[in-house]
């Protein structure tokens, strides 16, 4: 909308000027964020990159060295001589890929109930949005440690001494996601509100008059609910994946952070450690992403550039 | 003949007594029934004693006194109640002390951040530039990205400026530069709502002879109000809750006594600080002083206290947050 105010022929004569202006106050606005990314993301990207592919001496000052066992030895490091590591990436993968569902369908359900004509909505409200306010590293591994991190009357048992002849890699992240499943739920307090907000948006008549139609209620949910929430279940399973992977509760980010000021590790080989993780995420990440994204997405695309065409030629 | 002709009556008064009966109970095109409601509300409710649960736990164990943990009876509710639990937890955790610099540590970073977000996310919405959309896209992979891979390179930064003295200064370097704790969220939020601002709005005042910063301030500013205060709120929280930058910024070796603390930070040396103030009070308490569950729920509960009580004062802006920011509307 604003490119096509902005796009008038009377603009033309001052193009230079008005133009470079504007490029100028631009550049005024975001200059604070361009140095503080060049110094704290880009520059720290490049030298993390660095680290991982050398070795670190530390003697007043980093200094940088070449590997003497190939480009990767960090990096074959990580997987060959650490315990800890690919089990705990591999748990980590395994369970962001289980606990992503159960978040999503959760927070919806949710967010449904809560759209339904209740009393007492703010209330209800408020206790799932608590979370968000109070679940910390620090104190879920208290709750964890004092094992209320589940909930007891759930007899878990049954069903995990059924699972419990799978293999152990896959079994550890299914134990994990029933034992710790009201730290989990924690997590979707936000996706909550999200999904609540775009519900709200669909009009009422809609429904209505989806019912005169004789349409059932689990009708409405398929054909009217979940199309306009579509987006939004893209956009909540990223914040979801992001949320989870930077989060405070999370083993990778601890290994990583002792493996920095271990002797025998040091910081290329957290650097490693490190990226091989951001890759996971990353991989992670584009694969909700084109599993979630909306099938006419492309059409949409190809439908605006069609459009700017037939301006464009217009003019 | 008149019993024949009072059936079909009778019959049909059952019907629609039957008919009343089961759109109250499962409900019609109208109305939800009593049934409907009644699974709703039960879910509803179970599901936030489940959330809950874990609250409640906390505030129940950190009133037990020591022989109430070792009975199984008292699950839930204390035989009686003692404050003694959170008086260890305070003096552990140096309380006050560590409130006042964590406050410090939060609140004023989050100024700052709100600021320089706001007028990034400005400078995004308002202005076209030459790669803009490269920027952009740096701002989205910042976003995305976990920040494990650039926590120690910027640590190093720190260090080589001889700033990780466990003072303020990374943090108020990093949120200035708009590099603060999730300040890619943040200047994503008011790019979004600055964007939603129409531009007549804003071109007539730069047409009227204010200057483009004028404009910002002027307008942009004031229009933004439901936006800086859920950054505000939440920039606040982010500083309260994060531990992991945290402690990069203020340094490894830095402890309450040499610089300043979080909370968080507290709590989760917790154990440690427990048996060091242990060791220099055993002459005067009893050996059965120990650290316990109810100690650490003590010390838990004091962590989020803080914020606990300013989301039941703000809870309303909290939670209409996510509206207002109008993440929702794309």
């Amino acid at each position: 909308m604003s490119k096509k105010t902005k796009r008038n022929p009377h603009d033309k004569r001052h193009f230079t000027r008005r133009t470079l202006r504007e490029w100028g106050f631009g550049y005024l606005f975001i200059l604070p964020w361009i140095v503080g990314v060049s110094i704290f993301f880009l520059y720290a990207m490049v030298q993390s990159l660095r680290f991982s592919f050398s070795r670190v001496e530390l003697s007043n000052g980093v200094i940088l060295r070449p590997l003497e066992n190939g480009l990767f030895e960090n990096f074959v490091k990580v997987f060959t001589t650490d315990v800890n590591f690919p089990t705990t990436l591999a748990n980590f993968g395994i369970g962001l890929i289980l606990q992503l569902p159960v978040i999503i369908a959760f927070s919806l359900i949710i967010a449904l109930l809560l759209n339904s004509n209740i009393r007492c909505r703010s209330l209800f409200r408020m206790i799932f949005f608590l979370p968000v306010i109070i679940a910390t590293g620090p104190v879920m591994s208290q709750l964890t440690a004092q094992g209320v991190s589940s909930v007891p009357m759930v007899s878990q048992n049954a069903l995990l001494s059924v699972l419990s002849d799978l293999p152990e890699f896959i079994y550890a992240p299914i134990n994990n996601l029933f034992s710790s499943l009201i730290l989990i739920l924690w997590n979707s307090g936000i996706q909550i509100l999200i999904f609540l907000a775009g519900l709200q948006k669909v009009p009422r008549t809609l429904y209505e008059a989806a019912k005169i139609d004789g349409a059932s209620a689990w009708e409405s949910f398929w054909k009217i609910t979940l199309p306009t929430v579509r987006s939004l279940i893209l956009l909540n399973s990223i914040y979801t994946v992001v949320t989870l992977a930077t989060g405070g509760s999370n083993e990778i980010i601890e290994l990583i952070y002792t493996a920095t000021y271990t002797a025998t590790q040091g910081y290329s080989y957290a650097m490693a450690m490190s990226w091989i993780y951001t890759l996971v995420v990353a991989v992670i990440l584009v694969i909700v992403f084109l599993l979630l994204r909306e099938k006419s997405d492309r059409h949409v695309v190809y439908e605006q550039k069609r459009r700017d065409v037939k301006e464009n030629a217009g003019r | 003949m008149k019993e024949k002709k009072a059936n079909p009556d009778k019959i049909r008064k059952r019907e629609n007594q039957k008919e009343h009966l089961k759109s109250l109970m499962l409900g019609n095109a109208e109305k939800r029934g009593f049934l409907g409601s009644f699974v709703v509300y039960l879910l509803l409710i179970v599901i936030s004693f489940i959330f809950l649960y874990p609250v409640l736990y906390m505030i129940s164990r950190s009133l037990m006194s020591r022989s109430d943990l070792l009975d199984s009876s008292a699950m839930w509710i204390p035989s009686s109640l003692t404050l003694h639990n959170y008086e260890s937890a305070v003096l552990t955790m140096d309380y006050w002390n560590s409130l006042l610099k964590n406050l410090y540590l939060a609140v004023v970073p989050t100024f700052c951040q709100v600021f320089i977000c706001s007028m990034v996310g400005y400078g995004f919405a308002r202005y076209n530039f030459p790669l803009k959309k490269m920027w952009m896209a740096i701002l989205i992979l910042a976003f995305l990205l976990p920040s494990q891979t650039t926590a120690l390179p910027n640590y190093l930064v720190f260090q080589n400026l001889r700033m990780i003295d466990g003072t303020i200064k990374p943090f108020l370097i990093t949120a200035i530069l708009g590099q603060g704790f999730k300040s890619t969220l943040c200047i994503l939020i008011f790019y979004n709502f600055h964007r939603q601002v129409p531009q007549s709005l804003i071109e007539d005042a730069e047409i009227d002879g204010a200057g483009h910063v004028k404009a910002y301030f002027r307008i942009a500013i004031p229009l933004a109000g439901a936006a800086i205060v859920v950054v505000t709120l939440f920039s606040f929280v982010w500083y309260w809750n994060e531990t992991y930058l945290v402690r990069n910024y203020l340094g490894y070796g830095t402890t309450r006594a040499t610089g300043l603390t979080t909370l968080m930070l507290e709590l989760s040396a917790f154990e440690d600080s427990y048996a060091n103030a242990y060791t220099t009070w055993a002459s005067s308490v009893t050996s059965s002083d120990r650290i316990n569950d109810a100690i650490r729920m003590a010390g838990t509960v004091l962590a989020i206290a803080p914020l606990m009580i300013l989301y039941f004062v703000l809870q309303k802006q909290f939670v209409e947050s996510v509206d207002k920011a109008g993440i929702t509307g794309e």
